[in-house]
């Protein structure tokens, strides 16, 4: 996985084998309003990309061009080296969508044959109400499921014919904790199959978990990618929680102090250079409390790297973080 | 273990198998067959396109006006036409109209889109079913006709109907795909039933146009029920003034006319995707 992620790094090496979703150049404008901006990316075989960005930022869009929903008015996609729109493309792909109702009055059963019935090799019905986690509800009319077992039935929809690429557009909002745990377990599976997914998030946590590699959209434009672990060294690596006495302006002069915010009971500090900025506190802050270095969190990175990018685009309207 | 490592290989070969002619076939065949089933367990529209023809036919048909006659037809013969075409109008009308404003705002249509579908099959399926409900719409009117109207008609006269009105659905469901591709799932049954009730109406299927005031039955040549329901009664004999001809002219005209419309809306739909 770390060796596939390393050659995207690297755009102009040759990747071995076949590439499942290729995303070159591309920008896309819904009338006047700019969704994407110049985006390039690639997914290999076996590999699970997380999209990761704001609300707005772009990524429903990513999925819908990859899907061949949308057409991008510049830019390059394909699929298995195909249009998305075609058929070629589409019986290799399963996609997991954001939809607001689906036809109440079929069966959890029905839905799955149906959408079975779309691809050349199906998995066994069995196998998907299984990994779906359905059991027992197949013969449940969806209007008289809960909303997590509507999720888990839109899951089961995208995976039933055994798709090579897997869209997963936000695909744990509404599940509890145990359901997401289960859900990520299957996605992990598939992954070990050599399936490729694309899955975009709210849940920070879901992509550090799951992801081999990480693509952040601020505002339509990618402004990072990288494993997680590289994402979280892109930023400032270390936050130091403690009580002072000092202002935000005097810690924020201490060098390798990358931004402060106040917190409760203190102040939070991101730095990279952690061990140096303590010394500092301690020699300017007899008073100083409470000290606790930890590493960033993946949430705290990608805070960091859009509030980063939109401050340097202060003429852009500043952004909404959703977490 | 093995079973993982052939479908890895699977995944690497590149290009896998392509749907056979008898995975397509079937795909036609499900998709028509869930949607006769997903409208069939759903009340509000199974009761009322089934339902309200029937209830009237009886009320109107075999209650009130019993002997009585229309021209030189009786009265449970002539509204035997006439709501077998508002049954048929309704079942295409709601079942297009309702469904694809209903699947297309709510996210539905774009998962169908999304799979490997073919793109007909879904319209393809809604014809079908619009046609298989209009079918039992107007098999239970000729039972409760022939069984309490005393509808006497050679056999080849029923068949010259049936096969008329179910036609209808193809007219009526090309009017109801256009509403579907301009209405949104909330508004679409109240456009669908502000449309249904006056032109069904005015085109004289509640009651003959010849009872209806001189200047409704000079507006009723401009709604499409009544080119459709002067072809079901020249089945039985009640035809009005022209060849049939011209009411079939008229009828390709509108469907033509809305299949435009259609498709004005399903460009328009895929634009705010497609820019």
């Amino acid at each position: 996985m770390n060796i596939q992620s390393d050659i995207e790094y690297n755009p102009q090496d040759q990747a071995p084998g076949e590439v499942a979703a290729e995303f070159c150049g591309v920008s896309k404008c819904y009338g006047q309003v700019p969704a994407l901006n110049n985006v390039s990316f690639r997914m290999y075989p076996g590999e699970l990309v997380s999209l990761l960005g704001a609300n707005g930022a772009g990524k429903t869009t990513a999925v819908k061009l990859l899907l061949g929903l949308a057409a991008p008015n510049q830019g390059r996609i394909q699929i298995f080296g195909e249009n998305p729109r075609s058929t070629q493309a589409k019986i290799r792909v399963g996609a997991m969508l954001q939809v607001a109702k689906v036809p109440e009055t079929l069966k959890v059963r029905e839905h799955i044959q149906l959408f079975s019935c779309y691809y050349p090799n199906p998995l066994p019905q069995r196998a998907v109400i299984e990994a779906a986690g359905l059991q027992g509800l197949e013969d449940r009319q969806f209007g008289e499921l809960s909303g997590g077992q509507r999720q888990r039935v839109l899951f089961a929809l995208a995976i039933c014919g055994d798709p090579d690429l897997l869209f997963l557009d936000e695909p744990t909002v509404g599940l509890d904790v145990d359901s997401r745990r289960t859900f990520w377990q299957q996605i992990r599976a598939l992954v070990q199959r050599g399936r490729s997914v694309l899955l975009t998030t709210h849940y920070l946590e879901e992509a550090d978990a799951l992801a081999d590699r990480i693509l952040v959209l601020n505002r339509g434009t990618m402004i990072a990618q990288g494993t997680p672990a590289e994402i979280k060294a892109k930023t400032a690596g270390k936050t130091i929680r403690c009580t002072t006495g000092l202002s935000i302006e005097e810690v924020q002069a201490i060098a390798g102090v990358s931004s402060v915010r106040p917190q409760k009971d203190g102040l939070e500090i991101l730095t990279s250079r952690a061990e140096m900025v303590v010394r500092e506190l301690l020699a300017r802050d007899a008073s100083l409390a409470n000290v606790e270095v930890v590493s960033t969190g993946l949430e705290e990175a990608f805070l960091e790297i859009t509030r980063r990018d939109s401050a340097n685009n202060p003429h852009e309207s500043k952004m909404e973080v959703a977490l | 273990m093995s079973s993982s490592v052939q479908v890895q290989v699977g995944a690497w070969s590149g290009g896998r198998a392509m749907r056979t002619t008898n995975q397509t076939l079937r795909i036609y065949f499900n998709e028509a067959k869930y949607e006769f089933l997903k409208l069939l367990r759903l009340p509000i529209y199974a009761i009322s396109t089934i339902a309200f023809p029937l209830m009237f036919y009886v009320l109107f048909g075999l209650v009130l006006n019993q002997r009585q006659t229309v021209g030189s037809i009786s009265v449970a013969t002539y509204l035997l036409a006439s709501y077998g075409a508002f049954g048929v109008i309704g079942a295409s009308l709601f079942g297009f109209g309702v469904g694809v404003a209903t699947e297309r705002g709510q996210g539905w249509l774009q998962v169908k889109r999304a799979s490997p579908m073919p793109p007909f099959a879904y319209f393809l399926a809604k014809l079908i079913m619009s046609s298989l409900f209009s079918l039992i719409v107007v098999l239970l009117l000729f039972t409760l006709g022939a069984a309490f109207g005393h509808v006497r008609m050679p056999l080849a006269t029923w068949a010259a109907l049936a096969g008329t009105l179910v036609m209808g659905a193809l007219p009526f469901g090309a009017m109801g795909l256009a509403i579907g591709y301009f209405a949104g799932p909330n508004s679409a049954p109240a456009v669908c039933n502000v449309l249904y009730l006056p032109m069904a109406f005015a085109s004289g299927l509640w009651v003959p146009i010849e009872f209806l005031p001189k200047f409704m039955q000079s507006i009723a040549p401009f709604l499409p029920p009544y080119h459709f329901v002067q072809l079901a009664l020249a089945q039985v004999g009640a035809g009005h003034s022209g060849g049939q001809w011209v009411h079939i002219a008229a009828l390709n005209g509108f469907t033509l006319l809305f299949l435009v419309l259609a498709a004005v809306g399903y460009r328009r739909d895929e634009g705010k995707m497609y820019g």
